[in-house]
């Protein structure tokens, strides 16, 4: 019975439902210490001298430490800087020494033997600050006389990139019938999972190892720099765990200031050491998302062809530098800009910008969301300008169905191209679960009776199964992006899968086992799926971007087909056959045997006890000189990503006297290639959904003009919560990737790219008449009430 | 999230709670701690000591002898679940039950929520409107103030640091309708406008109104030019849009605002919702 398709309930459930995962701060260790952290009140500002006396003095303080007390560990490493140009990198130390940039960076630490009273002594750490202007806008900090952060940025500049062709790019917006141009921000946003970060580090004075427990989406990553950057250790002192872990949203890739503190601290108190992040510090401290300023001019002919795409974005970066910071605005972003659609000419300008604010990385979806925006945005500008249904701008653009792999205009993927796909199809489905036609007829009546209701489109692509190791180095990528598995059939017939992906809510446990089970044909119960830990998982470079499937999946695949291949030698040795004449086959009830071919008679189950596995495992009788177990390890570095695909359509009503935007229906078609469990699909495009909508209506971070985090907690930053959400209705459309023998594409993030143009596009389409052509996110009711305010009393934007 | 150390206690009479509050100086009540609480682990807040007082007997009924009486330490889920409240003052049982989320409307209480005396709050509005008493005891004695001026700005009402609300009285006010409607923000949910509207009808037209206004201003507020508007009147369209320009008037000085909903949006919007509510109580 094949189980890949099917809506399996996942195998990690019951310990998430009973409450008997364990997260980090479950874990208690003998002899555990705790830390505080004083982090700047200033977005920006000198350290003139910290005195920390009064806060030693407290009972129950172990030690007080400030950045002097590191300078022997390295600054943190920044090994994604922008591909192919100079960037100018300024990372975070694990205190800062000289000066802060943004509010919340760690200038002293207490370490104490409870967490209050390391909270209390916290409070009593005196720090002289020489108080600097601060500039948080990505745009202003380039101007001439802000504040600068930086001495190696001139202009708080980190880099400019670009991608695309240039010249004639301009050439043809130059001849195009119509031009659009609009400014497009794409607010800083909030990861915020329902954990916040943490970790505990613990280390042997004799042989210098640490032992680090941590939030982690990567934990090999993690430890690779923590050893090759950080400390200058080699592999084999670090072992990361990253246990039971309540979501990321891409937050817990990073290597963070607190993360080197911890495990240098817990050498240097020669205890263990454990810090928990509160949710106040989750805001200041872990990385936000988004933060673009553009400028987008699109040109098109009057029959909706699109003729060029200009696109010109200021990325904040922050005040320093994340791990991948200045990775996710250029590649991941600028060389997505050709959407669904087959432009003949794109061009894309980006700046990399220090401010005072907290550090940008990627956030769910990263830089996707944001390409997703303007391309989605200007077809809708077009749509709007031509008079045209934007349904028919996009099909009259789409890549077509015939055209793939495509290639991107201008080399704007620099050498990879679309895998597979077919657009209208999904666009079909959607307009068809929408009703398209009768919505039109049923606005057209609410307009009448001064109801205003939209409707928005987003034909979305995305990249997922981020890889092509090489590709990634000529990005710029200090690294590769291969993943590994090990599948080791013990005596039982029992099968353990390792790998080096890290599943932190996408339910890995359950899908790598389904495609084990129908494999090798043994029962979910047999298969036991385990990351984690770097020691005991073979290496790899973690779960994000929609990648565990496409890659990490792969490698799995991989070695279950040198399993079955030595499964074959064996049973061929035993039936005293050639191997060539023994076939493994997975029978009508779901159970793999090898038999000999057309003789059904000779054949042996091989997940079961005393079955091959056994003689496997046992080793007692094995052909020539072939080593005894089932155990294989497989390594994959795919030729290119894999490109899904959709249609999202939004049916909003604004409240014409308030503002307010109501969500009536939500389609999403989505095209995530061949589905292992559509359930855990379905729970990824949910969630994805609601944190695309948010971005739309609700969340954004928001810094006064000193640098002040003003949506600093839960009670003034808007997290989408269900009661204001419709139920979603979800359709599927499946072109297999023809990129990986599994034909899987990646499902973990369409949702925050696709809802959001969406939700926008049906808010602006509801507005239309009082001839609105856009609002910025987010489309909050005072914003929406505003706009509607200036066009009724005859004004345009 | 690590409030600064304190000490506890739990008295079990007003007397004794008194009593405590006059020993201790900066000592604080806690009740349903939903305020208290996470000012103290942001450390917003300190108190040495904190008197516990959600377990004294007597403080946590809802009774109706002519006129509602509201014990302190009624929770909002209580509040909002009474059929007292619900027929003899409907708006306060559907601001309670609008009050954040089933977990804060569990375990927050009446007294803590008019003692704290958010702007953003939902009770004090409808509170305002039905000329409800604040019933407080003292080290001196027992005392009631009028909501309207129990509520005197942000985060401050009349009230002394030895005293404690024991009770609140809703006095019987017979009407042909009442609401309370409100903008919840879409982080915290409480009241970016809250509007309470109490109507008395003769026939067609309108023979009374209150109006009270709270989460767009300072507190929760009347306002005498909205109610004179609709007294009269056959709650018509045009009625409405004066006591809505009346209501906006009586605010203008009292407005808040922040980034997401400035002043000028509040002030608007308590002008719409002014207009839902007269509504909603049948209007
Ligand atoms: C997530 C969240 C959302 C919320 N949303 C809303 C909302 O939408 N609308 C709304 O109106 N409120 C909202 N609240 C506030 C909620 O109503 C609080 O519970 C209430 O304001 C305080 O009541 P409490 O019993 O918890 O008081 P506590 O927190 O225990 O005390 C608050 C203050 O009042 C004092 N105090 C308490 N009882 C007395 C008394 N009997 N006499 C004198 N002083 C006293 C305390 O000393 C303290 O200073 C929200 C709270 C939270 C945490």
């Amino acid at each position: 019975m094949a189980v890949v398709g099917k809506a399996v309930k996942r195998k990690e459930d019951p310990r998430l439902i009973t409450g008997e995962a364990r997260y980090l701060e479950d874990i208690k260790l003998p002899g555990m210490t705790h830390i505080a952290i004083l982090r700047s009140p200033h977005a920006h500002a000198n350290i003139v001298s910290i005195n920390s006396e009064r806060a030693a003095a407290v009972p129950g303080v172990i030690g007080v430490f400030t950045g002097q007390d590191f300078m022997d560990v390295n600054p943190l490493p920044c090994p994604w800087p922008a591909g192919g140009v100079d960037n100018n990198l300024n990372t975070p130390r694990a205190l800062e020494v000289e000066k802060v940039t943004h509010v919340g960076a760690g200038v002293a630490v207490v370490v104490a033997e409870d967490r209050a009273t390391a909270q209390d002594a916290v409070e009593l750490v005196d720090v002289e600050w020489e108080v600097l202007p601060a500039v948080t806008d990505a745009e202003e900090a380039t101007f001439d006389g802000a504040p600068q952060l930086h001495e190696n940025a001139p202009n708080n500049v980190c880099m400019e990139w670009d991608c695309g062709d240039q010249s004639g790019t301009d050439a043809a917006l130059g001849s195009s019938d119509v031009v659009v141009k609009q400014r497009l921000r794409n607010q800083r946003l909030i990861p915020t999972p329902m954990e916040t970060r943490g970790c505990i580090a613990q280390h042997e004075a004799v042989n210098g190892e640490y032992t680090i427990w941590m939030t982690s989406q990567a934990p090999h990553v993690h430890r690779l720099l923590f050893t090759a950057f950080i400390f200058g250790v080699p592999e084999n002192k670090v072992r990361v765990i990253s246990p039971q872990i309540g979501g990321g949203f891409g937050a817990k890739i990073f290597m963070y200031p607190e993360y080197v503190l911890t495990t240098a601290l817990s050498k240097k108190v020669g205890r263990p050491v454990k810090w928990v992040e509160t949710r106040s510090e989750n805001y200041i401290a872990t990385t936000h998302g988004r933060d673009h300023v553009t400028d987008v001019e699109v040109g098109a002919n009057r029959d909706g062809t699109i003729t060029g795409l200009k696109v010109r974005t200021y990325a904040n970066l922050g005040g320093t530098l994340s791990t991948v910071a200045p990775g996710i605005p250029t590649t991941l972003y600028g060389r997505m800009l050709s959407g669904a659609y087959k432009l003949p000419n794109i061009y894309c300008h980006v700046t990399g910008v220090y401010t005072n604010t907290g550090m940008v990385d990627a956030y769910r979806g990263a830089g996707r969301p944001e390409a997703t925006y303007v391309v989605e945005r200007a077809v809708d500008l077009v749509a709007s300008e031509l008079g045209m249904d934007p349904v028919e701008v996009r099909r009259k653009n789409f890549v077509p169905a015939d055209s793939f792999p495509y290639e991107p205009s201008g080399n704007l993927l620099n050498g990879l191209s679309y895998d597979s796909g077919n657009y209208d199809k999904a666009l079909d489905m959607a307009l068809e679960m929408t009703g398209y036609e009768d919505f039109r007829a049923e606005q057209a009546a609410a307009r009448a009776e001064g109801r205003y209701l939209g409707i928005g489109l987003s034909t979305y692509i995305e990249i997922c199964g981020i890889a092509p190791s090489a590709w990634m180095f000529g990005e710029g990528w200090g690294a590769a992006l291969w993943e590994s598995a090990n599948v080791r059939m013990h005596i039982t017939g029992d099968v353990v899968v390792t790998s080096g992906s890290q599943s932190h809510g996408q339910g890995h446990e359950t899908s790598i086992a389904q495609l084990v089970a129908d494999e090798l044909g043994v029962s979910m119960d047999q298969v036991h799926v385990q990351h984690s830990d770097t020691l005991g998982t073979p290496f790899g470079y973690g779960t994000y971007g929609s990648r565990s499937t496409a890659v990490g999946g792969v490698a799995v695949w991989r070695s279950l087909q040198r399993i079955k291949e030595k499964a074959r030698a064996i049973a061929a040795h035993e039936f005293e056959a050639n191997v060539d004449d023994v076939e493994y086959v997975v029978n009508d009830e779901g159970v793999g045997v090898v038999q000999v071919k057309g003789s059904p008679d000779q054949s042996k189950v091989v997940g079961e006890f005393m079955g091959i596995a056994t003689s496997a495992a046992g080793g007692w009788d094995l052909p020539g000189d072939m080593e005894p177990f089932l155990d294989e390890t497989a390594y994959y570095d795919p030729p290119d990503c894999t490109y899904p695909f959709g249609t999202h359509i939004c049916i909003v009503e604004v409240d014409a006297e308030t503002g307010n935007v109501g969500i009536k229906r939500y389609i999403a078609v989505d095209d995530v290639g061949k589905v292992i469990n559509p359930m855990i699909v379905d729970g990824q495009v949910h969630g994805g959904i609601a944190q695309g909508v948010a971005q739309a209506l609700w969340e954004g971070a928001q810094y006064d003009e000193n640098g002040q985090l003003v949506s600093g907690s839960m009670m003034d930053y808007a997290i989408p919560r269900a009661d204001l959400l419709p139920s979603f209705e979800l359709g599927r459309t499946e072109t297999p990737s023809p990129n990986n023998p599994l034909g899987v594409k990646g499902a973990g993030e369409t949702g925050t790219i696709a809802a959001t143009p969406a939700v926008v596009n049906a808010v602006v389409d509801a507005l239309s008449h009082l001839n609105v052509r856009h609002i910025d996110m987010p489309l909050t009711p005072s914003r929406v009430w505003e706009t509607i305010q200036s066009r009724s009393n005859g004004g345009n934007s | 999230m690590w409030p600064a150390e304190f000490d506890y206690t739990r008295p079990s009479s007003v007397a004794e709670a008194l009593q405590l509050l006059s020993d201790n100086e900066d000592a604080k009540l806690l009740a349903g701690g939903h305020s208290l609480l996470p000012a103290m682990k942001l450390r917003l807040n300190e108190a040495p000591l904190l008197i516990d007082i959600s377990r004294i007997e007597g403080l946590g009924s809802i009774s109706n002898n002519g006129s509602l009486k509201i014990g302190a330490l009624c929770t909002h889920a209580e509040i909002a679940a009474s059929a007292d409240v619900q027929s003899s003052c409907s708006a306060l049982a559907t601001a309670t039950g609008m009050v954040g989320d089933q977990q804060v409307r569990n375990w927050g209480t009446l007294g803590g929520n008019v003692a704290h005396a958010d702007p953003a709050s939902d009770p004090p509005t409808v509170l305002v409107a039905f000329d409800a008493n604040i019933n407080i005891e003292g080290a001196s004695g027992s005392r009631s103030v009028a909501a309207s001026d129990f509520f005197m700005d942000l985060f401050t009402v009349d009230l002394e640091p030895g005293e404690i609300i024991t009770s609140i009285d809703i006095p019987d006010h017979p009407h042909e309708g009442c609401a309370y409607v409100k903008m919840p923000h879409p982080a915290s949910r409480y009241a970016v406008v809250g509007i309470c509207v109490v109507l008395h009808r003769d026939g067609g037209s309108c023979s009374g109104a209150h109006v009270a206004v709270g989460g767009a201003t300072v507190r929760a507020m009347r306002s005498p030019g909205a109610e004179a508007a609709l007294r009269g009147s056959s709650l018509d369209d045009a009625a409405l849009d004066a006591a809505a320009a009346a209501l906006k008037d009586d605010i203008a000085n009292d407005l808040i605002g922040d980034m997401s909903f400035p002043e000028a949006y509040r002030q608007e919007m308590a002008g719409v919702y002014l207009k839902r509510a007269v509504k909603a109580a049948g209007g």
